[in-house]
């Protein structure tokens, strides 16, 4: 093994593929029977980059050269970067390898376009192809559709794959268009429903005969990129929401835009990366899948934006306070989940607890909720509550005045150090 | 008030709920340790761990507690944190003294501490699942050296067990001086001497010849998938604590 070289492709191709945020190794179910190599179960996370993003899996393009010119991607036909190209049995190599001492869960693989949609995918097949079949490889493969694949690619990498993807790019069709005129929006979607139907028709199999092969078991992804172009918060979220309606799909990733290209229709180059609004982003995706929220309760016409000051769970309510106060001891768990600063695990929790005696404040911190946010919405076993005439602005304010202050404790500590 | 003194296993603790109820003891304290006559106004008394004691105490447990809460009540004194076997002793008292099942009585003082123990444990399990890193040895056995707060060696076997089938892995816990030894078909305990391993002359040699280069390879990727713009130290820090980093191979 040349190992300078392999250094060299391997910084190259893992840079270029550091903009792919979706991290996911878990939603399979391989186990390893076999006495091979790997198996793959509930995720994890083997380190977190400095910019606190989690490394999962070995995450890199089989090449950065690509015949397309995406104004927002570094790997575009027209930026003069260096190119470099992994062999199949390269990235085997590293794959194994890294997993085995326990760097990685397993591999994710994407490319850029050489030469055309199925000879690029069918590289990243054989790859995935020859992990399984030849080295037992029972670890995570996470393999980017080329949009433009034919089904028969589709077919085989659903077979050797566990999760397998296409990005949409940008939420919008128009947004497409405007930053990769190369690419076309039916191109992606059409491999994403052959897809859907295609997991639906190997589940049913599934369950008649034992031994039919796995198919994607982990399902499909796909990933918008926020902030390149003007779309709201409402679009990108029906959108995803169409999505995951639509197309079953497991999870929508929101990358918050890095400008790393001059061009005259992106974002400046020192324009800041919008993190909050990333973050309240996926809040928002959390709701709606498993918090019971319709997509319309969290932006609509009159709200087209996520407030970036609170999380959506908060905006909700403090816009629809006639809900409230809720009583955490005889109401649904539907409800108690729509409180701000009760979380899945605490709201089952309190569901549980409440059997055995009513709970008040004390027991209710214990068990988790966030009473500072939570206190404004409900009522429990206590006398110390007093429903104040609160507007849902005199809410916020608080909330924010509260955790403004932890800010400046926080910094004053930091300023004794010197 | 009594303080019991016990030896440390979950039979011993179990023994030591045993005689609790055999002396209708109330207020009681059990540490764990050498039992010595001191503590003026205290009564102190020793647990002689006695297997069918703790195997009465374990039925009784069985039947009021589902297997898997018997489980982590198991798991909690195992993990051996400091002074928390007097929690597991009040729930184990609760379940008795009940007329339910109580272990999702979250409102409870020692059903909720356990849950928290329970939840500090697996986190500290989960982490060293994710932050175990293999060497590759000369003799292709892989070795990781860990040091857990908590004592969780023996709640990994599974995992690394089904992960790696097919090559032969020490893991080894430094600060408790044993380590899980897996040789392709089942995992035993081993204790290792170092002395000849710390010498720099053998270290260079006992590693593989590719060993070097991968690990150079992942220092090389972790360091480019790092978004500079987006750095966010705090963040980093609260995912991969310091007291970790000496055995990261990213981090070194």
């Amino acid at each position: 093994m040349d190992a300078e070289r392999i250094t060299e492709k391997l910084n190259i191709l893992a840079d270029a593929a550091k903009y792919d945020v979706s991290c996911a190794s878990s939603g399979s179910k391989r186990k390893n029977e076999n006495k091979g190599l790997g198996n793959t179960s509930n995720g994890i996370c083997h380190s977190y980059t400095e910019d606190g993003r989690c490394v999962s899996l070995l995450k890199i393009l089989l090449t950065n050269h690509c015949i397309f010119d995406c104004a927002y991607c570094v790997s575009r036909k027209n930026n003069d970067i260096k190119r470099a190209a992994f062999t199949v049995q390269e990235v085997v190599d590293l794959t194994i390898n890294f997993y085995r001492r326990n760097y990685i869960e397993g591999l994710f693989l994407s490319s850029g376009i050489f030469k055309d949609a199925d000879y690029t995918m069918e590289r990243l097949v054989k790859i995935a192809k020859k992990l399984r079949t030849e080295h037992n490889f029972n670890g995570y493969i996470h393999l980017k559709s080329i949009p433009g694949a034919s089904d028969e690619l589709m077919r085989e990498a659903g077979l050797y794959a566990d999760r397998l993807s296409v990005n949409l790019e940008m939420p919008t069709e128009a947004g497409l268009k405007l930053l990769a005129p190369d690419k076309n929006r039916q191109d992606m979607i059409s491999p994403m429903s052959f897809l859907k139907k295609e997991i639906i028709q190997r589940t049913e199999e599934k369950k008649l005969f034992k031994n039919a092969p796995m198919f994607a078991p982990a399902g499909q992804s796909t990933q918008v990129i926020i902030g390149a172009t003007p779309e709201s918060d409402q679009q990108v979220l029906q959108s995803a929401n169409y999505f995951y309606k639509n197309f079953n799909l497991k999870r929508v990733y929101y990358s918050g835009y890095v400008p790393v290209l001059i061009d005259k229709r992106l974002p400046a180059l020192n324009t800041a990366v919008p993190m909050v609004r990333e973050n309240r982003l996926y809040q928002a995706d959390w709701l709606m899948r498993f918090y019971g929220f319709h997509v319309n309760e969290i932006v609509n016409q009159q709200q087209p934006l996520l407030d970036l000051d609170i999380d959506p769970k908060l905006g909700w309510a403090i816009r629809n306070m006639q809900v409230f106060p809720i009583d955490v001891n005889k109401a649904d768990l539907q409800l108690i989940l729509r409180v701000p600063g009760i979380g899945l695990l605490s709201a089952q929790k309190i569901i549980s607890a409440r059997k055995f005696a009513q709970l008040s404040w004390e027991q209710l911190k214990k068990i988790g909720v966030a009473i500072n946010r939570a206190r404004y919405f409900i009522i429990c076993k206590s006398n110390e509550f007093e429903r104040r005439d609160l507007t849902g602005n005199n809410i916020k304010q608080f909330i924010l005045a509260e955790s403004k202050s932890k800010y400046i404790k926080n910094t004053q500590t930091q300023l004794n150090l010197f | 008030m009594y303080t019991l003194v016990y030896d440390g296993t979950f039979e011993g603790l179990l023994t030591a709920v045993f005689e609790i109820y055999e002396r209708k003891l109330f207020h009681v304290k059990l540490i764990k340790g050498e039992w010595r006559a001191s503590a003026l106004f205290e009564e102190v008394l020793q647990i002689i761990t006695d297997e069918n004691r703790a195997n009465r105490v374990l039925r009784g447990l069985r039947k009021r507690l589902s297997a898997a809460c018997v489980q982590r009540l198991y798991i909690a004194q195992m993990a051996e944190m400091e002074n928390e076997e007097n929690a597991i002793v009040g729930f184990i008292r609760y379940a008795f003294d009940a007329d339910r099942n109580i272990e999702e009585d979250y409102g409870n003082k020692y059903v909720m501490r356990i849950s928290e123990i329970i939840k500090m444990v697996r986190r500290e399990k989960h982490r060293m699942e994710a932050f175990v890193r293999f060497q590759k040895l000369k003799d292709e056995t892989f070795y990781a050296a860990i040091e857990p707060d908590f004592n969780v060696l023996p709640l990994l076997i599974r995992h690394f067990k089904d992960r790696y089938a097919d090559q032969k892995w020490i893991i080894y816990d430094i600060k408790r001086g044993y380590g899980l030894y897996y040789n392709l078909h089942d995992t035993q305990y081993i204790s290792l001497d170092f002395s000849e391993v710390n010498n720099p002359a053998n270290t260079i040699t006992v590693f593989s010849d590719d060993e070097s280069i991968y690990q150079h390879l992942w220092k090389n990727y972790f360091a480019s998938v790092n978004i500079i713009s987006r750095k966010n130290t705090r963040l980093h820090l609260r995912h991969v604590p310091r007291r970790y980093w000496k055995h990261l191979t990213e981090k070194i």
